[in-house]
Order: structure tokens, then sequence, then C-alpha cells
């Protein structure tokens, strides 16, 4: 993010088109695959966002520094996003970075209700300059004088061809244009329809409104299948280029060897990569040991045996049949999967039903084996073509509803900015009972959002009011079988843990509810957490 | 107000004169002529001329009399960093300020009242000046001139990188930097040759004299020429150093094709930077940023805390939430010499 922050910043205050260009041809000259793609993409307007409101990050940033402060900041700066990016608190021990493909990744895939805490977390790992250009990009407000035609001159100059030469092929280039760069780098010829084993642009699909879509859309229509907690991938084979790419088109196929040796076809498979363990997919905790990395080796390889469930099919051999309707696809994929001899690449097996009261019972209480630990379901209309994007109506996805649980407030800890006099980040515990049959509480996992400043105040003065000890900004609150506070903690996974005393780690949590009705006693037990583990 | 209160004010009290010790009979950075100063630093706004004494490190002596002549003050006394020198009943010590070459705070002693006029300051290391030395007491002056939450400044040494990185980018242009002439420019060729740049620098003429003052106190500037008699599109591929007014000037355009850089720390807001048609903003200050201001007064935690211009509002607010008792002496005449 800090190159792209960078050119950002100087494109804005660069009048001239001459320095622009040179400004341009040096960051695509030295800025990796894909990231220079997406950048590219956003200073010429090919990929826009709006994914976060003014007002929202307003908020964002009064909850971490005074309102005061903040709003004798914004009269003096005069824009809101260059005020936040400013004032934003650094918080020591934040996350590493996120390098633009994982920004553009998550925007293009998250929910309105996740941007919130993703932005966060981004705020928080980001330095000024960076956060500047996170916000700009988010609100859409990229004005910094990059047409496409300053863009194709960009690439012209870099790859030394004809601006004419940049034409010709542009219109059939997509972001993060890894072809285009490739070319223009001399690594492969030109780009055009018969580049071996390129990237092709991903079909996504919409999160599925339960209020009006079933009603507007009929069950017949489409194809449901399990939505696996991996990550998507596209893996081509064409005379005798392998390729492994991400969903945004990063080449991540020196982390999965295994991978890319299964490979053995002509043609270019959509689907998850997922941990086998005898022909079964292995939570997403598994698969991120091999995510991220440079390389894998043979115990690596052994311990998280990588491969593919298949759930679409691009190229047949020399035939493109993303233009075919699914139906045909899937047709056409299931011969294609059965040929293969590799048990590294299977298919997702599609889920018969006939209404969607049917489907929601199997969502809600998924079959046997994989299913299990699905993330959701996929419906795909049968004649829906393979488009690049997310147009809407195609294809869905129906995540499962959040795990809830009941736990009880054990320790609270004062929060930042705004909230810095308040006590707002809580951990919570279930009950466990040892070998004398005594309960006891064991904490599970610790919340800081999902509550009202309402409820903060009430929460604060809960603790204040029931602090049994204190050691350092922690404060320990009551918490035994006749009293204490239990809150519905909702969150998206469970994992095993080894660095957690009730030996779980929970994805995602957040308050839920506040159930100043309920006795603790009748808490959750550990045992049923267990039951959810991936 | 508390007995505490007035003792404090019996030490040192705001007039429109600046600020002043009754019981030393002298002024610190008085706005206008008086007959005892104590001159905390050579900045104009803080050191004028025409004062009967003035009471300063020798450095910044030597600053006001390269600037206003040698007869700038009818008798002079230098006090070295760190000697007690007795003025009637009061005790005052210059401690670095880390501000500019001789900037100090005035420490005020009397009876067992301390106060610290800080002057201008910063946190931070500048190879041209020793580092600020807090200094325990019950009143804090300070100044806030980036007295707001948004002014966090980055590493200088990053902000010159960033030079560096245009000049080798455009190495058929001059990069010209906006800098002021007591302090700044010479930090910032410090710091262009910590970065390793070892070619020649060329300067305005407005700088001679204060970078000889600084090579004559130790500080090294390695190889500088006039930029002043270049020939049209001079300079290509150089750097050439210039108080800011003279970066928009007709005097700029001999240049090939100039990059307007300026460093100062008001860059830190976009808009600043695009008023005054900077190409190359670089974030570097001689003054302590929000988290400097902040971080002193957590550390000194003085009984009061008087802030002598700049931002006052936003440090006032800071101090009430963290309990300090604070005022605003709102000192008309002390401007920011970055502007
Ligand atoms: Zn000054
Ligand atoms: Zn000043």
């Amino acid at each position: 993010m800090k190159a792209f922050a960078r050119l950002l910043d100087q494109l804005a205050f660069t009048p001239s088109r001459n320095a622009k260009l040179t400004l341009l041809r040096d960051y695509l000259g030295h800025a990796p695959d894909p990231e220079r793609g997406w950048a590219l993409a956003s200073l010429t307007g090919a990929l826009t966002f709006d994914a976060a409101k003014p007002a929202f990050i307003r908020k964002a940033a009064e909850a971490r520094l005074d309102p005061l402060l903040f709003s004798l900041s914004y009269d003096f700066v005069g824009d809101l996003a260059e005020t936040v990016a400013l004032v934003w608190p650094a918080r020591p021990g934040a996350n590493r970075e996120p390098e633009l493909p994982e920004v553009v990744d998550a925007l293009r895939t998250a929910s309105r209700r996740e941007v919130p805490q993703l932005l966060e977390r981004w705020l928080d790992a980001l330095d000024s300059n960076g956060r500047w250009a996170l916000l700009k990009l988010l609100t859409g407000g990229l004005r910094v004088g990059v047409s496409a035609r300053l863009a194709k001159q960009a690439l012209a100059q870099m790859g030394d061809v004809p601006v004419a030469d940049i034409e010709e092929v542009w219109h059939a280039q997509t972001p993060p244009y890894g072809d285009l760069f490739a070319w223009l780098e001399k690594r492969s010829a030109r780009p055009g329809s018969d580049a071996p084993a390129r990237f092709r642009p991903v079909m996504l699909a919409q999160a599925i409104d339960e209020a009006t879509d079933f009603v507007r859309y009929a069950a017949a229509d489409y194809a449901a299948e399990w939505k696996w907690d991996g990550i998507r991938v596209q893996a081509a084979n064409e005379q005798g280029q392998r390729r492994l790419y991400s969903r945004t088109g990063e080449d991540i196929a020196a982390a999965f060897p295994d991978v890319l040796e299964a490979l053995e076809f002509e043609g270019v498979i959509d689907g998850e990569l997922l941990i086998f363990n005898d022909g079964h997919a292995a939570p997403f905790g598994d698969l991120q040991q091999r995510l991220n990395r440079k390389g894998a080796d043979a115990k690596l390889m052994a311990k998280f045996p990588a491969g593919i469930r298949a759930y679409d099919l691009l190229m047949d051999g020399e035939e493109d049949l993303r233009a075919l309707p699914f139906a045909q696809r899937r047709q056409r994929l299931e011969v294609f999967i059965a040929r293969l001899t590799s048990s590294r690449i299977d298919l997702s097996p599609l889920q018969p039903f006939t209404s969607w009261e049917e489907l929601a019972r199997l969502r809600a209480d998924p079959p046997e084996g994989d299913p299990r630990i699905a993330e959701g379901l996929m419906l795909k209309r049968w004649d829906s073509l393979y488009e690049a994007g997310r147009p809407k109506g195609p294809w869905f996805k129906w995540k499962r509803d959040p795990h809830l649980v009941d736990a009880v407030l054990m320790y609270a800890q004062r929060g930042h900015g705004k909230r810095s006099g308040f006590y707002s980040d809580y951990t919570f515990g279930v009950w466990r009972e040892d070998a004398n049959g005594d309960r006891s509480l064991t904490p599970v996992g610790k919340a800081y959002f999902g509550f009202t400043d309402e409820e903060l105040k009430r929460l604060d003065k809960f603790v204040r009011d029931n602090t049994v000890d204190r050691f350092g900004p922690v404060r320990s609150v009551r918490a035994d079988k006749d009293f204490g506070l239990v809150l519905e903690i909702a969150f998206e996974g469970l994992q095993r843990s080894s660095r957690h005393k009730s030996g779980v780690a929970m994805r995602f949590p957040r308050v839920h509810r506040i159930r100043w009705d309920k006795p603790a006693r009748e808490a959750d037990e550990l045992p049923s957490l267990e039951k959810l583990l991936d | 107000m508390g007995p505490l209160m007035s003792s404090f004010r019996q030490l040192l009290r705001n007039t429109p004169e600046g600020l002043y010790c009754p019981p030393g009979d002298f002024y610190v950075d008085p706005v206008r002529p008086v007959d005892r100063a104590v001159i905390t630093h050579g900045h104009s706004d803080h050191a004028r001329g025409g004062h009967g004494s003035v009471l300063a490190t020798p450095e910044t002596l030597a600053i006001m009399a390269a600037r206003y002549g040698q007869d700038f003050a009818g008798a002079t006394e230098a006090a070295p960093y760190g000697k007690a020198i007795a003025r009637g009943g009061v005790n005052v010590t210059m401690v670095p300020a880390g501000h500019v070459l001789g900037s100090a705070q005035a420490v005020l002693r009397w009876k067992d009242i301390t106060i610290v006029v800080s002057g201008d300051y910063k946190r931070r290391r500048d190879p041209t000046c020793p580092l600020f030395e807090p200094v325990p007491c019950h009143v804090f002056v300070s100044e806030a001139t980036f007295g707001l939450p948004v002014f966090r400044f980055p590493d200088a040494a990053d902000e010159v990188a960033k030079l560096l990185k245009s000049v080798a980018l455009f190495p058929e242009r001059t990069h010209l930097v906006g800098a002021y002439a007591l302090g700044k420019a010479q930090r910032i060729i410090c710091l262009l040759r910590d970065a390793g740049y070892d070619k020649t620098l060329y300067m305005h003429g407005a700088l001679a004299s204060m970078n000889a003052l600084y090579e004559q106190h130790g500080v090294a500037l390695g190889p500088t020429a006039p930029a002043t008699d270049a020939a049209r599109n001079a300079l290509p591929g150089e750097i050439v150093i210039a108080p800011p007014s003279a970066i928009a000037d007709k005097w700029a355009r001999r240049f090939a094709d100039p990059i307007p850089a300026f460093a100062s720390g008001w860059m830190t807001v976009r808009a600043r930077a695009r008023q005054r048609h900077v190409e190359l903003p670089l974030v570097i200050s001689d003054h302590a940023d929000w988290d400097e201001l902040t971080e002193t007064i957590t550390e000194l935690k003085p009984e009061e805390l008087w802030i002598t211009h700049g931002s006052e509002d936003a440090l006032l607010r800071w101090s009430e939430l963290n309990g300090i008792t604070a005022h605003a002496l709102e000192i008309i005449g002390y401007e920011d010499e970055d502007e």
C-alpha cells in the first residue's frame, strides 16, 4: 500500500502531464503484480468503490479521538478523509499493513456490514499517507488526473512499444492486467485471445437478500452447492503452461507445488483451494498454514495436503465454455473431473432441492460430512453465462447465520479515543466442569464492538460497580454462578487453539445482545461450544 | 486563584511587551525593545534588535550579531548551556531546546519556584543542535505552533529520501527546496549529507551568512556553491536551497523546469501545499508536533501549562481531558518562521 499511496500523493501535487507520466511509469515498473494492475484500474476509474460513507468514517474517527479535538482538526484541514488519515491514533502492535490487492479483494467480497471492521483494522495498520490513500479509494475520491489515455501512454513507455499497440489489446484486458504487464516486460507474447494459461476475470456472487430475492426468483431456475471455506482459485494448464491464480489474478502457484503437479489436464477450472484429509475438506485454519508463503516443503505439504474442489469449467481443451449456460458447463465439468486421476481435484457436488424452504432447512442443518463446515450455500442460475464481475441475479451466496453463544463477562479493559474513559473491551467465558464436578468459567474470547453508545455506558457502569480485582488497565468483574452478566456473542467460526486456555478460538466475535435478564449460571458450557468446532 | 498561582505570577507574568519577570526585572523574548531581555533563540520574532541588554547563549548572540549587526544591543552577556546566572534574586539557566543552533529554554528559579520558558522546541534528533533537555518545573511555558492532532510529523530522513528519489526520477529538472534561512536550511543540508548525498548543494544568496555561521560553530555542511549567478536553464539534476519566499519568485525561473519543494511542518496539510504551488511537500519541522507537545507535557507534569502562541484551543482541550491546568497567553507578535 505504501508505494501506491506515495504515487497517489505525488500525482495529486504534480500538474505537469510529462511528470505524471514519469511517476506512473516508475511505479508500474517497480510495483509487483497484481498490485500495479489494481492501482492502474483504480487510477483510471476501471475499479471504483463506494464502500464507506463520510458519516461512518467520521464516527469511526470520533470513537478514537475526542470529538472536539476532531472538529478542531477538521476545521483546520477542511477535508474529511485527510483529517481522519492524519488524526487516526497509531495503535502499537496493530496488524501487518495491508497490501493493495488484499484491500481490493476484501472490498469486492465483503458485505456492507463487514466493511467497518475491515476499515478500522486497516487504518490501525497503515501510516497517515496510507490511510489517506485507503480512504480516498473507499470513498471513490481518487481524483489525481490520470486518464485512460495517460495510463496507456505510461504503459507504452514502460514497454517501449507504440501506444497504438496498447490500444489494440486494451479492450480485451481486465484488471489486474497480468498478461499486459508480462508482455510489456517481455516475459510473454502480446496478449490476445490466445495467450495460454492467462488469468480469466472471475465471476462473483452477490449476497442474497432473504427478504426480497426468494420472492423474485424461482427455485427451479437455480442450482445449489455448498460454499466451501477455502480460497477461490483458477487453475490453468494450457499448452504446457500451468498457473494457479487467486481470485484477484495473483499467481500463488509457488506456495502450492502439490496442486500444480495435479493439474494433469488441458483447460481452466474454477474452484476452491482446500486442505484435504482423506478426501474431506479441512477447516480454513489448516489452509492458512499454507497461504502467503513463498514455497512449501515436503513436511508442510504432507501435513496439510492441498487440492481443489472444482465448481466450474472455463476452458475445456481449447474450447472456451464461458459463453455456455451453467447447466452445460456443469455437465462438461463433471465429465472433465471424472477423467482426472489425481485425488487432489474433486467435484463440488450439487445439493438437490425442490423449494427455497427445503434449501433453508438444509442450510440451517447441513447433512453429515463436509457440508457441516461449509460457509453456507451458493446459488447459480442454470442458464447463467460466465460473466466477469458481480452481476446481480445469476449467482448468489447465502452464508450461514453466525453462531451464537451465551457467555459471561469476566474481564473488561479500557478502550481508545472517545472510548478511552470507558471499559469497552470485554473478555467473556463459558462454564467448564472439572474432574471433581466443580463448574468454573473459562475465557473463550474477547469482543469490543456490537453495542450502542447507550449500552456501552451501562456496560461500563456494570464493570465499575462489580469490579473484584484490577491489574493495570484490566478489571476483573464478578462472575460466578450466583451473579454475572450474560453476553450473547455472535461469531463466524470456531477453531482449536493452543494459545487459549479453553483450547478454542473464535473468528469475528462481537456482542450480539446483552442479556441483562439471564442468570449467569444459565450461560453456555464449553462442550456445547466445542460441538461448533470447524 | 490560590496562593500558589499568584506566586507563579510573582515570578513571571504576561505584559504587552511579552513575558516579564518582576524579581529579576527582565523580559523573555520580548516583542518590543526593553531594557533587559533574555532571548531563547535567534528567530526574528523571538530575538528582536534594540534591547538595552541581552542575555542569551553564545550561539544566539552570534546569530543576532549576524542579523542585526554587532551593536544589536547595548550590552550582551553570554550564558552557555547549563550555567546558572543570577539576575536580581532569580537564577537563569539556559538549557537546550533542540529547535535551532543555540536555541534554549530559559529556566527561571526563584525561592522554591521553577518556571521553564521553552521558546520554540522539538524533541527529535537534529544534527545542528543538541537535543531538548526536559527540566522538572512548576510552570512549563510552551509554544503550540503545531498544536493540533493532525500534526504528526514523519521521520525527517524519510522525507529527505522522498526528495532524493524525486531527484533521481527527474534528472533533467532542478529541485528547488524552500527552507527557512536560520535552522531549517542547515538541517536539510545535514540530512542530505546523512543520506549520503555528497554532491555540491546550491544556495540562494540569503543563506550564505547563516551557513557560514553554522560552519563556524562546527556544523559541517559539505560542498556548497551560490546558485544566484547561474545561467538560464541552469543546474538540471541539482538541488537548490532557498528561502521559502524565493521558490515562487521570479528568481526561480532561471532554473531548469524547477520542481518547487518546501520543507515545513505545514506541509502536513495538502491544501497548504497546494496554496503555495508546492509540487514536492517535505514535512520537516523544527517545532514539536502534537505528539511531542503532549508527550513533553505528560513527562514534565507541570502544575500549570502556559501556552505562548499557536493553536491553543486543541492543547487547552487536551489539557482539560488530561487534568492539567492550562492557560493561553495569546502573545501577539510571535509568528511561525515557517510561514
Ligand atoms: Zn523559532
Ligand atoms: Zn516561534
